[in-house]
């Protein structure tokens, strides 16, 4: 498995190909179809992290010693994120999910839509993949 | 006839782009945009005037006392309200239903009903609600219909010798629709309930007359009708408002004041604890000789025209449905597109330079009523020109391709 870096570095790269933001906002839509649903199963009230606007469920089960994040929103947008934070941070080992930023986000012409003012939930489900992380860091250890 | 070309010159944030793209701003719900000489208002209070009023006997106080005076007198005639006392100038309009409310265990009693509508925003439920809790009241809800209209005949069934107060706005923020105030608040009235109105989304796009209308209670907002923000008006029946209690307790709202007992002022003082804004009260006059200026017969009539034309060109769209689609509504157009989520369609026609509104509008059991997570909402105002509805049609347009 590459390290969440090479696969930061390598969404930057295909980001970079398009030269306007209706492009790039395209290809996160057909990202978004790709991000591994979550079980209906956890798309509950407990797992939800309600924006003012578009809600978002997460889910995260430790296999071995990986992390793997499965997520929903209602929005596609917002769906589009997800799927490529969890792109660079599923199967990865708690410590490397908990040390990793979103700088790459920024990089790729998305940063508006990591404004905690947004209201799309995905600041508070950022905290959330990390509080996985830990929680599984620590019976990890 | 308006000159729209000639408004939109008096408007400096409408010469600005957004994203790249000359801005389209139809968040008129949320706030209208302010003409330079309201700006300008403010700019002068502080460079020119800035002094506590009610107080000085100083020159500049004097002056500042005056010009704040003067609009409160401008706001007493462009609504045609007996008198200046009867205006009282809040920091806005949810102030001037909490300052209601706060007081309105006078008028509620335990076990009494209060009735709000279906279409209400937050601001004009939450304080309702309070009140009830603490009188030990109960709060009833006027049903909506499927068209986004009130239930009326529902309303009538729920009028009883219970019913001590009735809430509802004047124009429902999430749907445009306009309601039917004035059976409304004669209703109420014929069962000795008081009423009151909140006129958020009516203030700077219809004419009111206060007295014609009849409520005890009718709160604006200044920053929806050209004014600054920090700046709302409450008006009350001369009656109702020496019955209610002073909502806070400070300055200038005191008669005598010893340590056993402070005797309030009168009206409005009574209720304007505190300095208050005292740059966005003397802009706010200026707002209104503006919207005077331009006549409000005339701002309705050409709002009127850019729904109209909206609504014929945004039922182009395959799929689009349009929430509270009915003849007597506001300049608002409140829709989806099939099942697009409006905070996809938001994002992208944003990008586009159109800032429309998304998400439930802080009416969150308007949107339970319909089964939907939010709407997006275009909203129009008198400076908007149906070439921007054209540019919004095709961003629209552009996002549904995206996204579908």
């Amino acid at each position: 498995m590459a390290s969440i870096q090479d696969i930061q570095n390598e969404i930057v790269e295909e980001f970079a190909m398009f030269d306007d933001w209706m492009d790039r906002y395209e290809y996160m839509i057909d990202l978004g179809k790709s991000v591994p649903v979550i079980d209906e199963q956890y798309k509950t009230d407990d797992n939800i992290i309600k924006g003012c606007q578009s809600k978002v469920w997460v889910h995260a089960d430790l296999k071995e010693d990986k992390v793997e994040f499965s997520a929903d929103s209602d929005a596609i947008i917002t769906k589009g994120i997800i799927a490529i934070l969890i792109r660079a941070w599923s199967g990865q080992k708690p410590a490397d999910i908990i040390a990793a930023d979103t700088a790459f986000i920024d990089q790729i012409g998305l940063k508006e839509h990591l404004s905690p003012t947004r209201a799309n939930g995905l600041v508070s489900m950022i905290k959330q993949l990390k509080m996985y992380a830990i929680a599984y860091q620590s019976q990890l250890s | 006839m308006l000159d729209i070309q000639k408004i939109r010159a008096d408007f400096p944030i409408l010469k600005r782009e957004v994203n790249g793209k000359p801005l389209v701003y139809f968040d008129n719900a949320a706030t209208s945009q302010k003409p330079q000489r309201v700006i300008d208002k403010i700019v002068d209070y502080y460079s020119m005037y800035n002094a506590n009023i009610h107080r000085g006997v100083h020159a500049l106080s004097q002056e500042a006392t005056d010009l704040f005076e003067a609009s409160r007198e401008k706001v007493r005639a462009f609504f045609n309200i007996p008198q200046a006392k009867q205006v009282i100038i809040t920091s806005g309009n949810t102030h001037s239903i909490n300052a209601v409310a706060s007081g309105a265990h006078v008028f509620v009693k335990k076990d009494d009903e209060v009735i709000v509508s279906a279409v209400e925003h937050h601001s004009n439920i939450v304080p309702w609600q309070m009140l009830c809790e603490r009188v030990g009241a109960t709060l009833k809800v006027i049903p909506v219909l499927d068209s986004g209209e009130l239930d009326m005949k529902a309303y009538k069934e729920l009028l009883n010798e219970k019913t001590a107060f009735v809430v509802v706005n004047h124009v429902s923020n999430a749907l445009g629709v306009t309601n039917p105030v004035e059976e409304i608040i004669k209703g109420a009235h014929e069962h000795g309930a008081m009423t009151l109105i909140d006129g958020a989304q009516s203030c700077g796009h219809m004419k009111l007359d206060m007295q014609a209308l009849d409520a005890d209670f009718y709160t604006m907002s200044g920053h929806k009708m050209c004014g600054p923000t920090g700046i709302g008006i409450l008006y009350g029946k001369e009656e109702a408002l020496n019955a209610l209690p002073p909502y806070q307790g400070g300055g200038e709202m005191i008669d005598q004041v010893t340590f056993e007992h402070t005797t309030y002022a009168g009206l409005p003082h009574k209720f304007e604890a505190g300095t208050p804004n005292i740059a966005g009260g003397i802009a706010l006059g200026a707002a209104v000789d503006y919207l005077n200026e331009l006549g409000m017969d005339n701002i309705a009539a050409y709002e009127h025209e850019l729904l109209i034309y909206a609504t014929e060109q945004l039922k182009e769209i395959e799929g689009l449905k349009i929430y509270g689609d009915v003849a007597n509504k506001a300049a608002v157009i409140s829709f989806n597109v099939t099942t697009l989520h409006p905070y996809d369609i938001g994002t992208i026609v944003d990008k586009l330079g159109i800032a429309v509104r998304t998400g439930h509008h802080c009416a969150q059991p308007v949107m339970e009523r319909y089964s939907i997570p939010g709407t997006v909402r275009a909203s129009f105002a008198f400076y908007n020109t149906k070439e921007e509805i054209d540019i919004m049609v095709q961003a629209l347009q552009r996002a549904v391709s995206m996204l579908s």
